[in-house]
């Protein structure tokens, strides 16, 4: 019979650990996946892991790389403040997309206009447009106890509903022949976010990421705000009992969160996007749910499994256009990723033990 | 304007039959003290695997149990995650939804287009033929009337069979019943299977019934709002009906109003459903003393017989 | 006639031996005692015999035959009934229905409620079987658990700490109950470390320290004194008060009222009371009388009308618990593990929760870890905690030595005014008395101290000032001396003296 036995101290070894057999486990099982769909599964598997950064194009898709982690990390790293602290944002696909809205209009009430300010402006206003979605479930958290996890997630699909009337109202192209999407930011230089040095996939989101995941960092283990996050995920009331107001911790950490979706998304609106569309939400805001939780909602294992994410990201586009699979199945993989780290998980806190059955 | 409102009730009913399956199954599940966030997963793999079963064998039954049965599989992942792995049943919740819409669309890749059988409507010996009442109540397939079925018989379980007592037992001190010798994992376990079966019954009456047809993410937050309707029922079976159906009753009003041509743009009134949602999740919290008194005690929280 | 004999029993957990070669009997119609110290093995053992935990080694007869039971039901069929000293109670579900969870085959529920209105008849332990278990007294709570037992008709009841939570004048209502089931031929195993309630109840006496057998004895023939040794292992010294001259009064509550948030909570009503320089005021009161919500309301975790408190002349009411502490007031709840202490943080980290602003332990909201570790250090060699290193998380700790770290947290800070609640709960005499001490010093130094506990024999130890929690509501502190225990008995019980 197997037993769990609680450690008295978490096992710093498995911390490190359980991430990657969770990665080993989710190939060994997606290998077994791309069997059944009848592919070679050591093919499929190093086409999405080994390709996109030492295969043939790795020149081009180690760019790809950075655009699509450089989202992921900025939205896992708002969320893991407050998955910390036991506060469920799941609605960043909604703040991403409400700061690309928001940004995005911005910077088109000011068209074509050319001057330096307009594309901070914009960055702000999104920033904003995520944190005013954000602090919809908070506030309602706190001042009518609603669940945070429904609401958050009810406001992703009203924001997918208000991002479709916006694009095919007042802010769709007027010289677009009627299609459901914006001005292109790329024929609006002072908007657009264009890659800072070509072929490197660079932009200012990546380098505005880079600075967070310090910044994150600084705060998570030397400041005392990052003492009381973790403080009111694990002992709820001993912050009570320090001195941290449960709902100033609700604003801050949905806020701070929103924020940093909001901003995510008007960098990839301006930039990887290009424009405002209805099919401009990509689920990098559910996605970053697992970056987060991956990354031992820790800044430093957030930016390695934003990259590892990213990765699947464009290993999946290769699958797809060489293998001819269905895109969901990168979809599934990600998803087992997270199953698996769960699953292993327990071995942190968890002590397995074999003991005869009938003798204990 | 032409809305007629017996049509507009015999469709609600068609439309919150799904919420309302789902809703019942998450109700034991967190009558149990556990909070399933992956009804929306099991939705979507019950849906595309009632679609899948139905189309192979040409029988909506057989999709119907297909669909119930693979909700029942995806829900025993949670159940190993949680119960025996221990892990936080937020993070597993969520990564069972994120798991079912990647597999289902994987799966559903060549479905898509597809016509599937029909199901037939219940005979009630011509009652259906009486105005008003008729297509209200006799003009519904077979699952509408099981929904409701479903909730009675929850409603009876938990109210007057030792079986039931047990269940809200553990639901609401999972340390005293296990000091009592309930096996409370295994009490949960079933819960969470009951749960993803009923999930997956719902997701196939949106492929099956209601849309008929299989598109990807087409649950588009049912499994969601199921789980809201749970908190606005305040864990009571009979107030599950009337929220499901204020639900249904809002999502058609807002399709037969974008029907009529009223003039707001579609995209705002497809909001609507989300936004009563939020609406209702509200008013059912906002009196904290009873949400918490109405709210399972050990709802989300981790046992481990430590001794 | 021997109803149940124990043989050899041995437990052993990671890193402890909870039970080591337990050995004695139980007679037929026999009150026996099981005493110990806290952490002297008595909960693993009568789990064992409940079926809740199985010994590694050893083994029980009952009624002459072999009993090793799998599981509590197993147990319970044999005629095992237990009353736990944590109630295993659903606060949600009404007392028939928790009644019915605690038998293998409940009748149906209304002949159940008939059966329960008997029961609570002829024992005269008044219950209503419709009424939910969360509105309910502590030792209402408890007749459910005891009710529960005897609906079926067990053979040998089995007692945890029973009385730690009644007043004086329940606890003779209970021995009048039990005294009535064992007259009637049913064996009681009557766990405590209460030794006038052994010599008064018991006929035999089996002591364990550290999971071992130390002694059997008659508790009649003993006194309170020789058993206390036995339990302990080592003469105690008693805490040392010197001769108290209160100062100026530093903490002055005045109708202090607060709405409980917790739907089963209690409210407190018009609490007011002034704690002087020197003075050790205590707070007596059974649980669930308003002890947690005063609690929190001193402490700034709940706030409450800003004129209130008062400290040293600015009102607090309004303030949360740094501007609190800042300005002098420390507290220590009675969670240690939880609300005082979180679980999963190192006793460093853990000096943050009240050190933070006033020990200084940062910059501009940077944390000070080499600063933190050395106030820990401090903390654990002043307060003598036995831990590895300030490193080690505070649930490794056992009971008494976190407590002693909390405590010492609060205390090397210097308080003016010091609050905590069941300093001693769960704690091995030796800890227990060395922070009775330390409250002892703080207030001869000159802090006013408030003691809030349910342990009356160590308010009447410490206190000089003395008042009871009842329903929310305070009695008007009076001088501690001459207080008698049916005084306090009454005063607990909601009766004005």
């Amino acid at each position: 019979m197997i037993r769990l036995e609680p450690r008295t101290d978490p096992s710093r070894l498995m911390v490190a650990l359980t991430p990657i057999l969770a990665v080993l486990a989710t190939m060994i099982v997606g290998g077994m996946l791309f069997v059944a769909l009848g592919k070679n599964p050591f093919e499929a598997i190093r086409m999405i892991f080994w390709d996109p950064i030492l295969g043939e194009f790795a020149f081009y898709y180690r760019g790809q790389i950075l655009i699509k982690a450089a989202p992921l990390i900025m939205i896992a790293l708002g969320l893991s403040f407050g998955f910390r602290a036991g506060i469920w944002n799941i609605g960043a696909e909604g703040q991403f997309i409400m700061g690309a809205v928001i940004g995005g209009a911005t910077g088109l009430a000011l068209y074509p206009l050319d001057s330096f300010i307009v594309f901070p402006l914009m960055i702000v206003m999104g920033a904003f447009g995520g944190f005013i979605w954000a602090m919809v479930p908070a506030f309602l958290k706190i001042k009518f106890n609603a669940n945070e996890i429904l609401v958050s997630l009810m406001m992703v699909y009203v924001a997918i509903n208000f991002l479709s009337g916006m694009v095919t109202g007042v802010l769709r192209n007027p010289e677009g022949f009627n299609f459901p999407e914006s001005r292109s930011f790329q024929q609006f230089p002072a908007a657009n976010n264009a890659e800072l040095w070509a072929g490197t996939g660079i932009h200012w989101g990546v380098l505005v990421t880079l600075g967070l995941v310090v910044a994150a960092y600084v705060m998570l283990t030397r400041h005392i705000f990052g003492f009381n996050i973790r403080l009111a995920g694990q002992a709820p009331r001993a912050a009570k009992f320090a001195g941290v107001s449960p709902n100033k911790m609700i604003a801050i950490c949905l806020g701070l969160s929103g924020a940093l979706a909001g901003m995510a998304g008007l960098f990839e609106v301006t930039g990887p996007a290009g424009k405002l569309s209805t099919t401009f939400p990509v689920g990098y805001g559910f996605t970053a749910i697992i970056v987060a939780f991956l990354g031992r909602l820790h800044p430093i294992g957030i930016l390695l499994a934003g990259l590892l994410l990213a990765v699947t990201y464009v290993g999946g586009d290769i699958i797809q256009s060489k293998l001819s699979l269905p895109k969901a199945s990168i979809q599934v993989f990600q998803g087992m990723l997270l199953f698996f780290l769960l699953a292993v998980d327990v071995l942190v806190n968890f002590r397995i033990r074999l003991t005869k059955r009938g003798s204990a | 304007m032409d809305i007629s409102i017996v049509s507009l009730v015999a469709t609600l009913i068609v439309a919150a039959t799904p919420i309302l399956l789902a809703a019942t199954g998450e109700l034991i599940v967190e009558k149990s003290g556990v909070l399933n966030l992956g009804v929306e997963g099991m939705m979507i793999i019950g849906a595309i695997s009632g679609f899948i079963a139905a189309v192979n064998t040409g029988s909506p039954l057989m999709g119907f149990i297909a669909a119930a049965a693979a909700g029942a599989v995806l829900a025993l992942l949670f159940a190993i995650l949680t119960q025996v792995l221990l892990a936080n049943q937020v993070a597993s919740g969520l990564a069972l939804t994120l798991f079912g819409l990647g597999l289902a669309a994987l799966l559903g890749h060549s479905y898509a287009g597809i016509k599937p059988p029909s199901t037939p409507k219940m005979e009630w010996m011509g009652l259906a033929d009486i105005p008003v009442v008729g297509p209200i109540l006799f003009n519904h397939d077979l699952m509408v009337y099981f929904s409701i079925l479903l909730v009675t018989l929850v409603w009876v379980f938990l109210k007057f069979t030792r079986g039931g007592l047990i269940l809200r037992a553990v639901g609401e001190n999972h340390d005293a019943a296990h000091a009592l010798g309930y096996k409370v994992v295994r009490i949960r376990t079933l819960a969470i299977l009951f749960g993803g079966a009923c999930a997956g019954l719902g997701g196939a009456y949106l492929s099956l019934i209601r849309v008929p047809q299989w598109t990807e993410g087409m649950t588009a937050g049912a499994g969601w709002i199921a789980l809201a309707i749970v908190v606005f029922a305040s864990w009571k079976p009979w107030r599950l009906i009337l929220g499901a159906y204020l639900f249904g009753g809002v999502t058609i009003l807002q399709l037969n109003l974008q029907a009529n041509g009223v003039d707001i743009p579609v995209s705002y009134l497809s909001m609507a459903p989300y936004l009563v949602t939020i609406l209702v999740l509200v008013i059912m919290s906002a009196d904290r003393t009873r949400a918490s008194l109405n709210a399972p005690a050990s709802l989300g929280k981790i046992f481990h017989a430590s001794s | 006639m021997t109803l149940i004999t124990l043989n050899g029993l041995t437990k052993a957990y990671p890193g402890v031996i909870a039970n080591d070669d337990v050995s004695f009997d139980i007679d037929k119609g026999e009150v026996h005692a099981l005493l110990g110290e806290n952490g002297a093995g008595k909960s693993t053992l009568v789990k064992m015999i409940y079926g809740l935990v199985k010994p590694d080694s050893g083994q029980m007869t009952f009624n002459g035959e072999i009993f090793a039971p799998a599981e509590p039901r197993a147990a319970r069929i044999a005629g095992v009934a237990m009353v736990f000293q944590h109630f295993s109670l659903f606060e949600a579900l009404n007392v028939a229905e928790n009644i019915a969870l605690g038998m293998e085959n409940p009748p149906k529920p209304n002949v159940l409620s008939e059966q329960i209105r008997n029961v609570s008849t002829k024992y005269g332990l008044t219950l209503d079987p419709d009424r939910l278990v969360g509105d309910l007294s502590v030792g209402e709570r408890q007749r459910v658990e005891i009710i529960r037992c005897l609906l079926q008709d067990p053979k040998l009841l089995i007692m945890d700490e029973p009385t730690s939570v009644l007043t004086p004048q329940e606890v003779d209502v209970l021995f009048t109950t039990l005294r009535r089931l064992r007259d009637e031929g049913t064996s009681i195993l009557y766990i405590s470390h209460k030794l006038e309630e052994i010599k008064a109840l018991c006929e035999r006496a089996t002591i364990l320290r550290h999971g071992k057998v130390v002694g059997t004895c008659v508790p009649k023939d003993e006194t309170a004194k020789s058993m206390a040794e036995m339990m302990v292992g080592a003469k105690l010294k008693t805490p040392k008060k010197s001769a108290t001259k209160f100062g100026a009064p530093l903490l002055v509550v005045e109708n202090m009222s607060q709405k409980s948030i917790d739907p089963f909570g209690t409210s407190l009503k018009n609490i007011t009371f002034n704690l002087r320089a020197g003075e050790v005021m205590g707070v007596a009161g059974v649980a669930g009388n308003g002890q947690d919500e005063l609690m929190l309301a001193l402490s700034g975790e709940t706030l409450t009308d800003a004129e209130s408190v008062k400290l040293e002349g600015a009102f607090m009411g309004q303030s949360g618990p740094v501007e609190r502490r800042l300005r002098g007031l420390l507290t220590a709840p009675e969670e240690r593990l939880g609300h005082a202490a979180a679980p999963d943080m190192s006793l460093t980290e853990n000096t943050l929760l009240s050190g933070f602003q006033r020990q200084k332990l940062g910059r501009r909201g940077f944390v000070n870890k080499a600063g933190a570790a050395a106030f820990a250090q401090k903390i654990i060699e002043e307060f003598d905690v036995r831990t590895p290193s300030v490193r080690n998380t505070a649930k490794s700790l056992s009971g008494g030595n976190l407590q002693k770290f909390v405590v010492g947290r609060e205390v090397l800070q210097n308080p003016t005014v010091f609050i905590v609640n069941q300093p001693t709960w769960g704690v091995d005499a030796a800890a227990a008395a060395s922070i009775r001490q330390a409250l002892l010093e703080l207030a001869s130094g000159g802090a006013g101290v408030l003691v809030i506990s349910q342990d009356l024999d160590e308010l009447m130890e410490i206190s000089d000032t003395f008042a009871v929690l009842s329903e929310g509501n305070m009695s008007t502190p009076r001088p501690a001396k001459g207080v008698t225990v049916e005084e306090i008995g009454l005063m607990m019980g909601g009766t004005k003296v």
